[in-house]
């Protein structure tokens, strides 16, 4: 049973140490790491981010990616939506009895390569092993910690009426990744997850200007969602044009498919950034010329009246409200 | 896309708006039957560049919402009996019946599997033949088909543990029904689209006829609605009552003859209940003799338990165009997509879910 | 009701075929469409295609709706 893990690799002894210092040390091979204490140590001075994540995606692999990058992507991700450069990560991980060693072994190197594309270090971490059933395959947690440059200052809360809205790209590509495979909704496509890791975006955009007021990226209930939040913690309501959201054929073939709309499938390379109008042009310029942001996009406005309202202006002129997502997206026949 | 892009296209939509302002004089209030048309109609906006004479009301055709709740009863009692696999189009799963949903029971240990097709429900029972599937066939004439050639494979293939519990629904007899009632006064009915592309335009002719109501098959998208409203409006203003296709590329006069042949071959009508409305004869479909041996409520002991009905919801009025949605003292407070009295909030094309995900008075 | 997507038909395989809509592709049934031949579009709901597109159709669909933006934009 040597390429399976087992209880055994969760609880302490020798197997579990053999497991942190083959796999885990060798892959994220920093000094910190190395140093194998119970807590990493380190010197800062400044204003700090921290944030943390559970993942517990399933299937865990999928087209674009798998749940080791999804891990170090969201935190990363986290941690830039703050004007943070990510620093430090912690990485936990609670893997279910009978997980081919292959599978985790492939999971520790996407990490890895997660980590070096995102400029940050896996300096401590936990693995436990749960009896088959209690965990789907694998859970993933990392928190993570960054630095807040002097001048900075992204919050939700800080949109105001004149501001413009930002989107970085296409809608919808992980979530139809990931529902691709699942069973019952099985369709083949070419389409990838949008996994990223978003700091070097968000850097150039501070350097073009430091003036961005909120940033967000549309996770677990889309760009709808996200939007409705900011609107929200601002006080203030957000205008976007349907004609401007930029939306993959294979995404909107599989939205119609299933019935969902774009508008609410989760993304995981993508933001919203919300800044002064005197700005914008400069901004949008410096996404552009980022790999993460070439095809970045004015989508709207933000307006004092109707606070915390997302309001759409549909292709047809008309204006519809866009809810945050109510529960979970289910494909309808009807 | 091809098919679909072409039919959003704004300036096309802008002839058809401003062609409807011009000939639209006389007040009239319209219905789409079809709730894949009230989504439409809610997430473009329509009803916001029509013109003043022009109401709108939204009918029963959503099958999630007309269900019964002794009906989801039955398909909860049947996930509780053991060995028993529900597979279930995405559409019932949060549905809130007597006591439960199928989410509920799901979450505390059911067999129920969700579904795109039946296909994958036959590839369940395929994988999984110490165990029982039973599909729950829901739909109106669209999907009843698909139901039907998914018994007939199984029949093919010798798929023994296959079982279907009929609770498909017929349009015409309905919406017969509710004209009868006389509750609302209608000058003109949006067909449903995909409906006809299966029994065709014949069947709506009575309603032309018998009650002198302007009809016209639609399609799905902004323009198809757009273009069906000029032609109900042309009709209007011209005195005239008769079936139209505006939906041509999808339906013709005849329908789909080798669909209705399956649906014939396996179901027989019978009488349905509706919720809100109640019993309406021949509305319904159960399976023919030959083909009882796939019927699950034959197959298995269902026991459903008592039926309650939610207090204060008045989804049967807003089903029928009596009431709107604004007129539900629950709604957007106890009752919200999140936490769903009835099924209209449930439902992505029920009234209530249109009203409050697209802002209905907006 | 009834949600149901035009798909481009590329494969047959007896009763069955592959269908492509918008990039992406799934296997489909044609018990209701028998007649269905590689290249035409149809109607696909919950896996099964419910009827034949008539291409002709919809240019005329679409040539009818042209006309009446036409005349829309003369009479101003």
């Amino acid at each position: 049973m040597k390429d399976k893990i087992l209880l055994a690799h969760g609880s302490g002894g020798k197997l579990a140490h053999e497991l942190v210092e083959r796999s885990f040390v060798k892959a994220f091979d920093n000094p910190l790491l190395a140093k194998l204490d119970d807590s990493a140590v380190f010197d800062f001075s400044g204003r700090l981010a921290f944030t943390t994540d559970s993942y517990v995606v399933s299937p865990i692999f999928f087209p674009g990616g798998d749940i080791g990058k999804l891990a170090v992507c969201g935190t990363v991700n986290d941690l830039a939506m703050s004007g943070a450069k990510p620093l430090y990560l912690s990485l936990s991980f609670i893997i279910e009895e009978g997980l081919p060693q292959s599978e985790l072994s492939e999971i520790v190197v996407s990490v890895q390569k997660a980590a070096q594309e995102a400029g940050v270090e896996i300096v401590t971490g936990d693995t436990k092993v749960v009896h088959r059933g209690s965990a789907d395959k694998l859970f993933v947690n990392t928190a993570g910690v960054g630095m807040i440059s002097e001048g900075v200052d992204i919050s939700g809360g800080n949109a105001r009426p004149g501001d413009k809205v930002l989107l970085s790209g296409t809608i919808g590509d992980h979530g139809i990744a990931v529902l691709s495979q699942r069973e019952g909704l099985s369709f083949s496509t070419q389409l990838e997850s949008d996994c990223a890791p978003l700091w070097s975006l968000v850097a150039e955009m501070l350097s073009a200007s430091p003036n961005i007021h909120c940033l967000r990226d549309p996770t677990r209930g889309g760009l709808a969602t996200s939007l409705n939040e900011l609107a929200k913690q601002s006080k203030v309501s957000i205008r976007i044009e349907e004609e401007k959201i930029p939306v993959r054929e294979e995404v909107l073939a599989a939205c119609e498919m299933l019935g969902f709309d774009p508008l609410y499938v989760a993304n995981e390379g993508k933001l919203v950034a919300i800044v002064p109008d005197e700005d914008v042009d400069k901004i949008l310029k410096a996404m552009r010329e980022n790999r993460d942001g070439k095809d970045a996009v004015i989508i709207g406005e933000v307006r004092a009246e109707h606070p915390g309202r997302v309001v759409m202006k549909t292709c047809l002129g008309a204006s519809r409200i866009v809810d945050m997502l109510a529960g979970d997206l289910l494909p309808r026949i009807c | 896309m091809k098919f679909i892009s072409e039919f959003r296209r704004p300036e096309l939509a802008e002839g058809l708006i401003s062609q409807i302002h011009r000939e639209s004089k006389t007040p009239v209030r319209f219905m789409e039957f079809c709730g894949g048309h009230t989504v439409t109609i809610f997430r473009y906006g329509i009803r916001q560049v029509l013109p003043p004479t022009i109401d709108m009301v939204s009918g029963p055709g959503c099958p999630i919402c007309v269900t019964a709740n002794v009906d989801l009863d039955k398909a909860i009692a049947l996930s509780q009996i053991s060995d028993v696999i529900v597979a279930t189009f995405g559409d019932m799963l949060k549905v809130p019946g007597s006591r439960s949903s199928l989410q509920e029971v799901k979450a505390d240990g059911a067999d129920v599997h969700m579904v795109y097709s039946t296909m994958d429900a036959l590839r369940i029972a395929e994988d999984n033949p110490a165990k029982s599937v039973v599909f729950l066939g829901i739909g109106f004439e669209t999907t009843a088909p698909t139901i039907a050639a998914s018994i007939l494979q199984a029949g093919e293939k010798g798929i023994r543990n296959y079982y279907v519990l009929s609770l498909h629904k017929l349009c015409p007899p309905v919406l017969r029904a509710i004209l009868d009632s006389g509750e609302v006064k209608l000058h003109g009915l949006i067909c449903p689209g995909h409906v006809s592309t299966i029994i065709g335009s014949h069947p709506w002719e009575f309603i032309a006829r018998d009650y002198g109501i302007p009809c016209v098959v639609s399609g799905f998208e902004p323009l198809d609605i757009l273009q069906c409203v000029d032609m109900l409006v042309a009709q209007v203003e011209n005195n005239e009552s008769r079936v139209e296709i505006a939906y041509r590329r999808g339906v013709r006069p005849e329908g789909n003859q080798q669909a209705l042949k399956l649906m014939e071959r396996v179901f027989e009508p019978c009488s349905a209940e509706w919720r809100g409305i109640g019993e309406v004869p021949d509305s319904g479909l159960r399976l023919r003799k030959e083909y009882q041996h796939f019927d699950a409520e034959l197959a298995f002991d269902i026991e459903p338990g008592p039926t309650y009905e939610p207090v204060g919801c008045i989804c049967g009025d807003i089903l029928r165009g009596v009431k709107t949605p604004a007129d539900c003292q629950l709604f957007g407070k106890a009752c919200t997509p999140e936490h769903p009295v009835g099924p209209c909030m449930v439902s992505s094309e029920g009234s209530c879910s249109a009203y409050y995900l697209y802002g209905g008075g907006f | 009701m009834c949600l149901a997507i035009p798909a481009l038909i590329r494969f047959i395989e007896d009763k069955e075929a592959e269908a492509e809509i918008g990039g992406i592709t799934r296997r489909i049934s044609l018990w209701l469409t028998p007649e269905a031949k590689v290249g035409d579009y149809v109607l696909l709901h919950t896996g099964y295609a419910i009827d034949i597109l008539g291409q002709e159709e919809a240019e005329e669909t679409l040539s009818l709706l042209e006309e009446i933006a036409r005349l829309a934009e003369e009479k101003g």
